[in-house]
């Protein structure tokens, strides 16, 4: 873009520069990538918990229905939908489209809806609850913690969508809409290793 | 040489001389703060200098650690100095004043040559570190017997087992006996939450940890006793959570392990004083402390069968004379504040009738 | 309507006109909004440090109580539960609520100094920060009122903390004051690392970054990655205590020592996030009285960042009595070894620039100079601990608390003093009396040694800690002693320290804006400086700015008094983040009450959270979410709206 003056001496001459919010060169796309490197670590050790669990309890660890994929499955493919509809959104945002933004937005809301609900009616199915035993406890609390983040990441879609349909955005300011879907994305990311952790390792003994 | 002893029969009857027996040598050690510790129920921790193979390995470790750690410190602490005053100094004049300012060479040998060093210091150590950890870790010889200490708020219980005859195991509280010269096998459990069993003068320190049972070993290589402390911060008063390790001689060791064994005496007839002791005791008492040979069966305190071989009582928090028990069953709240044996509601001469009983638990 | 979203920033000098302009738009409003509302680093960097150094205060005399119970044996001049609530805040607060917001404060204050920029990369989130330092601290301090502090240690082990063994609310207190405060620590490190990354003067790459910069980032890093383990223990520990989990409860298949592996994963990368930055400082204004640059620049940040990640993995050496196995723990005591070379590779350095340096000795510099030398004793102790075999018999005795006081207060607090001698007149704009400046140093100094030297031999005497009092004959009572005399000495040390600023607010000698005569940025702008920091951004072109000219190394000319002008609202430089070249011109933010009142949300929230008022707790948290949502409200005089450009 600009050579760099090193010398006072020379002129100044910086070239053009974008002005405020935009894509990366946002302070904000940069802040949202600390919280999910910070978020990241929080899973780590969540799952930590769980595996260190398991490997001091021994097989004993787990209840005796191990968690099936009849709620899990679909549930999972409704995260990855999810993240495809947002990335569809947001494409039609960087074209100028505002229709098709909010039309990704809303119909990412009603997935990542959907996934809660689902997971809701899992949870109501279990024989055990939180407090019924160490494997109950992990479960309900990891589970639930990606529960709460997936709610976050809805009130984050819901803000966008509000402020998308005032029509705060358009091709070039956008950088709020970059910034959302990150936290989508990575929320669904969690999820895998969360699905990988509880209903697939039981089976991989 | 353990199995012969476990199978001789007691020649000793008297339990409580053995106690003076085994603490005989030790005052004649005379030193000082031990023999002061007979009055203030305390004897040093000090563990630079130990008394079994466990401690004194250790201890020359850390001596060795402690001699590098002092060295280092002031070989750079003088470094430092003489940095400073070794090519004179600048002084300020005003603030904002110029200074010269320089950029000489050289500095990096330093560096190369300090790291090299501590390198090489560290290496050292690694391996001597590991060399003891691996010493201490198993006993030479196999343990004849195991302890299975159990710690709580705030005391400790200790159950003794002879791996070979099951009839012969015993509770005791708070003072274990070990047999001079022969490693003992410790199995510690909590009944509540994390204490740390640890015997400065022979051996580290285990944690008490609930929901696992951890092991240690300990043997005393001289007859004396030797004071050992919750090490484990565990609630208020983690600070009156010691315990005491008699190492006896071998056949005293045994007197005393077969006399634990014995139920505490019936109460001779005849003694008014001493039958509303016993009652009193087991009415108010007996829910919580165990008496061998009575009814008085609890398990939330100590057991108090052999309660007068003990010189210490409420974790060796008071000496074991009449007056401090007539003061730790009158008021034990005040003596231990917080501990979990409540103050009883008795009159003053059923208080007197149960000290008098308890002095017969010998 | 054409928007044009670039435009060719204006370069120029500084100009009278300039300035008056630009004060207009940075300074923050007087009056009670401007309190509440005031996003300047500045502002709030010395909030930090003046809030950290009363904690200090506090800490401080809960200290000094416990030293008057345990100065002679069997003392009662405190109940067990009155000292084991103190030794337990006296942990907490100097750990928690001194230790790391002193080291932010500075670093708030500093950092766009050093960086030659205008504010931090998210002003706002920087107020946050400190206002939710503020309140959770006082969260954590409300518990003295109703006699209930936290008083299972700044460990906290479990099952002590399990509602069946410490019923009230103490635990509580701690759990979620800590998690509280999570949120204060990890919003203010992912700022330092993104001012750092996007937030530079022109020319500013990254091998002329000062140390301290170095120092702070690589810790903030730090945090983002430890902090979530220990904000989750205290999560999990309420939630065992109030909805019956079995997370460290052995009753219901739960681990004890679950909470000793997600504390120490947490607490042993906290020992040293609390101390490199302050190592930083001292590598940074050390060479200054040296009359010279910092010997070995690359390997001290190599070690600096090595110390931190080395750091994640050591943590079971405070776990080594739990009877863990054997590989386990020889892993772990040979890491806390090999630890000790990045420290070496820092303290060489620092003492081969006083070797080949012309010192300047002023009080600043006495207290680098007793920093290096508390550090070594220190940091060799630690060594000594390190020794598995040795450690189960040093483990939770005296030597372990000698051990720390020279560490944290060795490191911690002397880098601290000396970093205020030495940017107090930046700060203030005047000088500190050196004269009161002596005494201060060499009564703290001689205090602390005469307080914790001795306390390694209460330690090998076999000394427990947290202990409320211990029989007579032991063989402790005159080291006790001698301990509680070197803490009054120490204290009285300190207080000169704030007799000296004091004095110094009233009738100081006026510092002019570089009075050490040293090289960094700071020092190239007025003292105190003004809201803006810099009229025109700087262009850097070597690593001692102000120095340059006089070692004649640097490849250009740094610019000070010519640059870019920035004058068209409150703006200022994104730049890329290796060789900071200018990537954007960034609006920022005006003075904003919504962090203040999110905070005041949350206060609510946490408050409710401890007195089971769920539905008040919910509305608080619908308050907080609201909060954020009109705090991030896209806005157009932020250019994050369509249509806001400027030409
Ligand atoms: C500021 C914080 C800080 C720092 C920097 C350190 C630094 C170190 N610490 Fe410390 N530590 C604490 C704070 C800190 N510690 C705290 C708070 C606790 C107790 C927590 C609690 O229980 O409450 C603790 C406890 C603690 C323990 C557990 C003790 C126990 O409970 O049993 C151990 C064990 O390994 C340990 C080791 C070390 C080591 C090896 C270093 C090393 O990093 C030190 C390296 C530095 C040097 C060694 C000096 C410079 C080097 C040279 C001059 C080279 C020459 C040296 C040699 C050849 C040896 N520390
Ligand atoms: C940065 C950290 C830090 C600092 C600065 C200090 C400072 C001090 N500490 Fe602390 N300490 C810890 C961190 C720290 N400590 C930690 C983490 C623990 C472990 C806790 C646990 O086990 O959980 C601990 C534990 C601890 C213990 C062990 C308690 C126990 O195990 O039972 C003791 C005992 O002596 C102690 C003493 C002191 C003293 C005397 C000071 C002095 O340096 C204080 C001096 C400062 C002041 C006094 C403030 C200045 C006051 C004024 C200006 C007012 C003027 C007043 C007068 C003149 C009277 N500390
Ligand atoms: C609620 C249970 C309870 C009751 C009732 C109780 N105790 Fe205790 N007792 C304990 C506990 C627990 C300890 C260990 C206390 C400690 O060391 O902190 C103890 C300790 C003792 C000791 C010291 C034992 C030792 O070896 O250290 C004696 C003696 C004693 N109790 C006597 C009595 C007498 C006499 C009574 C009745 C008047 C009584 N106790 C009632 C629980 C109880
Ligand atoms: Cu038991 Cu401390
Ligand atoms: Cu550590």
């Amino acid at each position: 873009m600009s050579e760099l003056p090193l010398d006072s001496r020379a002129p100044l001459n910086i070239g053009r520069l974008p002005i405020g919010s935009i894509g990366r060169a946002a302070n904000g796309w940069w802040g949202m990538m600390m919280l999910v490197v910070t978020e990241s670590s929080l899973f780590v050790y969540l799952l930590f918990a769980y595996y260190y669990f398991a490997a001091r309890s021994g097989p004993g660890f787990l209840p005796e229905a191990l968690p099936s994929f009849h709620l899990s499955g679909p549930g999972t493919a409704i995260l990855i939908a999810s993240s495809v509809t947002l990335w569809f959104g947001q494409r039609g945002a960087r074209r100028g489209s505002r229709a098709q933004l909010l039309a990704g937005l809303l119909v990412t809301i009603a997935l990542g809806a959907l996934f809660v609900g689902l997971q809701i009616f899992e949870w109501s199915e279990k024989p055990y609850t939180i407090a019924s035993h160490a494997y109950g406890s992990a479960f309900f609390t990891i589970t639930g913690f990606h529960m709460a983040h997936v709610v976050a990441g809805l009130g984050i879609l819901l803000a966008l969508a509000l402020w998308s349909g005032l029509g705060a955005f358009d091709e070039r300011r956008m950088s709020a809409v970059d910034i959302g879907t990150i936290y989508w994305h990575f929320v669904d990311a969690v999820w895998l290793a969360v699905f990988f952790t509880f209903y697939i390792t039981p089976y991989l003994r | 040489m353990m199995e012969r002893l476990w199978n001789r029969k007691p020649s000793i009857q008297a339990p409580r001389i053995v106690g003076r027996l085994a603490l005989a040598p030790l005052l004649a050690l005379a030193s000082p703060a031990i023999a002061a510790s007979e009055e203030s129920t305390s004897a040093p921790m000090y563990y630079l200098k130990t008394f079994g193979p466990k401690g004194d390995i250790t201890a020359s470790l850390t001596w060795g650690l402690l001699a590098i750690a002092a060295g280092v410190s002031v070989l750079m602490s003088v470094l430092v100095i003489v940095a400073m005053f070794r090519n004179g100094r600048s002084s300020m004049a005003t603030p904002g004043s110029p200074l010269p300012i320089a950029h000489p060479p050289g500095g990096h040998r330093w560096i190369y040559l300090g790291l090299a060093l501590t390198t090489l210091v560290l290496i050292a150590l690694v391996i001597w570190t590991m060399d003891v950890l691996a010493e201490i870790d198993e006993p030479a010889g196999e343990p004849a017997f195991t302890i299975e200490v159990t710690g709580q708020q705030w005391w400790w219980e200790a159950r003794y087992v002879d791996p070979d005859d099951p009839s012969r195991s015993f509770v005791t509280a708070n003072e274990l006996h070990i047999p001079v010269g022969e490693p003992v096998r410790i199995t510690l459990a909590s009944r509540d939450v994390i204490h740390s069993f640890w015997v400065p003068a022979l051996a580290g320190k285990t944690d008490v940890i609930p929901g696992q049972t951890n092991e240690t070993w300990l043997q005393a290589d001289r007859e004396g006793v030797y004071r050992g402390q919750c090490a484990e911060y565990c609630g208020l008063q983690h600070a009156h959570m010691a315990l005491r390790i008699f190492a006896d001689a071998p056949e005293a060791f045994q007197a005393w392990w077969d006399h634990q064994l014995e139920p505490a005496d019936e109460v001779p007839e005849g003694s008014e004083l001493l039958a509303v002791g016993e009652r009193q005791f087991r009415l108010q008492c007996g829910a919580c402390h165990a008496v061998r040979g009575t009814l008085a069966g609890g398990e939330a305190g100590p057991d108090l069968t052999h309660l007068m071989d003990r010189t210490t009582i409420a974790s060796v928090t008071l000496p074991n004379t009449p007056g401090h028990l007539s003061g730790w069953i009158a008021d034990p709240q005040h003596q231990k504040p917080g501990t979990t044996m409540p103050n009883p509601d008795l009159s003053g001469p059923e208080l007197n009738a149960i000290r008098h009983y308890l002095e017969t638990l010998d | 309507m054409a928007v044009d979203y670039q435009k060719r920033p204006e370069a120029g000098y500084v100009t009278k006109e300039l300035e008056a302009k630009l004060h207009k738009m940075w300074e923050t409003k007087p009056g009670l909004f401007g309190v509440i509302a005031t996003v300047d680093h500045k502002v709030i960097g010395i909030r930090y440090i003046v809030t950290a150094f009363a904690f200090l205060v506090v800490g401080g005399l809960q200290a000094l109580l416990m030293r008057l119970q345990l100065a002679q044996p069997d003392q009662t001049i405190l109940t067990p539960e009155q000292y084991n609530q103190l030794f337990s805040m006296h942990g907490i607060t100097m750990i928690f609520l001194y230790a790391l917001p002193i080291l932010s404060g500075f670093s708030n204050y500093l950092f766009p100094l050093l960086l030659g920029t205008r504010d931090m990369a998210f002003p706002r989130l920087n107020a946050f920060s400190y206002w939710v330092y503020l309140a959770s601290g006082l969260f954590m301090y409300a518990s003295f009122l109703i006699g209930q502090a936290p008083n299972n240690g700044w460990f906290n082990y479990a099952p002590y903390a399990l509602k069946p063994f410490n019923p009230g609310l103490n635990m509580d207190f701690y759990a979620l004051g800590m998690v509280f405060f999570g949120i204060s620590t990890t919003v203010g490190a992912a700022n330092f690392v993104v001012t750092v990354m996007r937030n530079r003067a022109p020319g500013m790459s990254i091998n002329r970054l000062p140390i301290m910069i170095w120092g702070t980032t690589t810790v903030s890093v730090g945090i983002l990655l430890a902090n979530p383990a220990v904000s989750l223990a205290f999560f999990l520990l309420w939630l065992d205590r109030q909805f019956g989990t079995h997370f460290y409860d052995t009753a219901g298949g739960g681990q004890p020592l679950l909470w000793q592996h997600l504390f120490w994963i947490f607490a042993h990368p906290w020992v040293y996030i609390i101390v490199l930055p302050a190592m930083g400082m001292v590598s940074d204004a050390l060479p200054v009285f040296c009359r010279r640059p910092l010997v070995a620049y690359t390997l001290v940040i190599l070690a600096t960042i090595t110390t931190m990640l080395l750091g994640f993995g050591v943590w079971v050496h405070h776990m080594f009595a739990t009877g863990i196995p054997f590989l386990s723990m020889s892993y772990f005591s040979g890491a806390s070894f090999i630890i000790t070379i990045p420290s070496a590779i820092a303290t060489f350095a620092w003492i081969a620039t006083i070797w080949t340096g012309r010192v300047v000795v002023t009080t600043a510099f006495l207290y680098f100079a007793g920093f290096i030398s508390m550090f070594v004793i220190g940091g060799v102790s630690g060594v000594v601990t390190a020794s598995v075999a040795a450690d189960l018999q040093l483990h939770d005795t005296y030597f372990v608390v000698a051990h720390i006081h020279y560490v944290l207060i060795g490191i911690n607090l002397f880098g601290v003093l000396g970093g205020l001698y030495f940017w107090f007149p930046k700060m203030s704009g005047k000088m500190l009396s050196e004269r009161l400046g002596r005494w201060n140093f060499w009564l703290t100094f001689l205090g602390f040694n005469l307080a914790f030297l001795p306390m390694h031999w209460t330690g090998l005497l076999g000394m427990p800690r947290r202990i409320y009092t211990y029989p007579e004959g032991a063989g402790w009572s005159w080291v006790n002693m001698l301990t509680t005399v070197g803490s009054f000495i120490l204290a009285f040390g300190i207080l000169l320290l704030f007799v000296n600023v004091w004095m110094s607010l009233r009738r100081g000698v006026a510092a002019g804006a570089n009075p050490w005569d040293a090289p960094s940025l700071e020092w190239a702008t007025a003292s105190p400086p003004p809201a803006y920091n810099f009229t025109v951004m700087p262009v850097v072109a070597s690593r001692h700015p102000l120095w340059e000219d006089r070692l004649g190394e640097s490849e250009g000319h740094s610019s000070i008094e010519r640059g870019l002008i920035l004058d068209d609202g409150k703006e200022m430089l994104a730049t890329s983040v290796i060789d900071a070249a200018p990537r954007a011109i960034l609006k920022m933010p005006e003075d904003d009450p919504w962090p203040f009142l999110v905070t005041l949300a949350m206060t609510l929230g946490f408050t409710a959270l401890l007195l089971h008022w769920w539905w008040i707790g919910l509305a608080a948290g619908v308050a907080t979410l609201l909060g954020c949502v009109f705090w991030l409200w896209p806005r157009g005089d932020l250019a994050q709206t369509k249509g806001t450009a400027h030409e």
